[in-house]
């Protein structure tokens, strides 16, 4: 319940959720955050049910944020990911938030690093986050995860080369689900050529997996793969660096948009409106302005 | 602070497979600007309350067409009381006889609507009645 209504707060950038989170940093930093991400009707949020009952069967609790995207009209949405979830719902051990990504300028991944961070102090050993991997915003938020799974399914075309565009990249482990369809093997074999060409790679080979989620196959070995992805964060200290990048990542993007704020704020009260009819009179630059809001916001 | 999202959960409890309805009103709800989670077909008051807690929802919308609301609704109520969500607007839907109406508006559902209603009614009422 406190759960629940905390990250509420913090998507509604209440004052309260930053006075919690100031608390509850110290006590982040336990759970492991598997990113999941592909394209739409890839079967992500059956995997993620599949792979939520795999990790229970192992003792381990579980909390799922699942990101559907925001209407950019009416800023609606419809959230449908718990559909393929609702065995889950009366297991102690799991907590499910659906969010909408809500459209504004970082606004999804402040607050949905807000929930990982809730999630994360409230004792959950693995968060599991669900986006669609199409967006900036979407692969921001996967790419702050431990591990990052990548799924997609057999049949789509032109979507590996939409993947070797966006989140080749940041793939640690990549899924071919509905693997019972034909052409699951040339997805297959298309990723791994893709994945060699792929240069600094490092020391971990992405694997490859093939699943049926509908029929809970291949979800033990993608639970082990997970755990093999942990081992080699923690033992090569990488884990650390990602990390390390995360919280760099996140700490300006919130400096930005406070000073943002402060901007916007500023330009509105610097009779605005009259200097932007002079820039579009010609009888200022634009360049010139901005030397000089920066300058005066310097000082 | 952002001005906050309504947040609604629509929900078929029991064992109608008709989700027509709650279909067209859960968009309908988003293109009022609300955040609407669906929760599939066939659920029990049980996982219902549970997801409308975790979710942390203003509102649980209840799309029942299997006769069987003088029993599923009232339920949900008083579960979500139990958990301590008690201040959540419950409403329903469906094919509700209106001499049932009165008995489930005194079991705590705020408000019922029946076929035909159009879908700015249930929008309505919820942006006058979610405390905020």
């Amino acid at each position: 319940m406190a759960i629940a209504r905390l990250i509420t707060k913090a998507e509604n950038e209440d004052p309260e959720a930053t006075i919690a989170l100031r608390q509850l940093y110290p006590k982040t930093g336990r759970a492991f955050l598997v990113g999941i991400t592909g394209p739409p009707g890839s079967g992500k949020s059956t995997l993620t049910d599949k792979l939520v009952k795999e990790l229970r069967k192992r003792n381990k609790t579980v909390g799922v944020i699942a990101v559907d995207p925001s209407s950019p009209f009416t800023g609606g949405a419809i959230l449908g990911d718990r559909i393929r979830m609702s065995d889950l719902a009366l297991d102690e051990g799991v907590f499910i938030r659906s969010m909408g990504t809500r459209g504004s300028l970082g606004g999804l991944s402040q607050a949905s690093h807000a929930a990982i961070k809730i999630l994360d102090a409230a004792g959950f050993d693995y968060i599991l986050i669900e986006t669609v991997g199409v967006g900036q915003s979407e692969i921001d938020i996967v790419k702050t995860a431990d591990t990052t799974v990548v799924v997609t399914v057999p049949g789509l075309g032109d979507d590996i080369q939409a993947i070797k565009a966006g989140i080749m990249e940041i793939g640690d482990i990549f899924v071919v689900n509905k693997a019972d369809r034909d052409g699951a093997d040339r997805v297959v074999i298309e990723l791994s050529q893709m994945l060699e060409l792929n240069q600094n790679m490092g020391e971990w080979f992405p694997p490859i997996l093939k699943t049926v989620a509908s029929r809970n196959e291949g979800i033990i070995q993608l639970v082990e793969k997970i755990d093999a992805h942990k081992d080699f964060l923690n033992s090569s200290g990488e884990l650390i660096i990602r990390r390390k990048e995360r919280i760099s990542n996140e700490i300006f993007n919130l400096i930005l948009k406070r000073v943002s704020v402060e901007i916007m704020r500023k330009l509105a009260e610097d009779n605005w409106e009259n200097e932007l009819a002079e820039i579009l009179e010609k009888r200022k630059n634009p360049y010139d302005v901005i030397d000089r809001v920066i300058k005066e916001l310097l000082q | 602070m952002v001005e906050s999202k309504i947040r609604v959960l629509v929900a078929k409890p029991g064992l109608d497979g008709h989700d027509r309805g709650a279909k067209v009103i859960a968009r309908a709800f988003r293109d009022a600007g609300f955040e609407v989670i669906y929760t599939g077909l066939r659920q029990t008051p049980e996982q219902i309350v549970a997801a409308a807690i975790q979710e942390d929802v203003d509102v649980v919308a209840i799309s029942l067409l299997s006769g069987a609301h003088n029993t599923l609704m009232p339920k949900i109520v008083n579960l979500l009381k139990e958990k301590g969500a008690g201040d959540k607007l419950v409403i329903g839907g469906g094919v509700i006889p209106d001499d049932d109406i009165p008995g489930l508006k005194a079991a705590g559902i705020a408000e019922v609507f029946t076929p035909g209603t159009p879908t700015s009614v249930p929008i309505e009422f919820i942006k006058a009645n979610v405390k905020k």
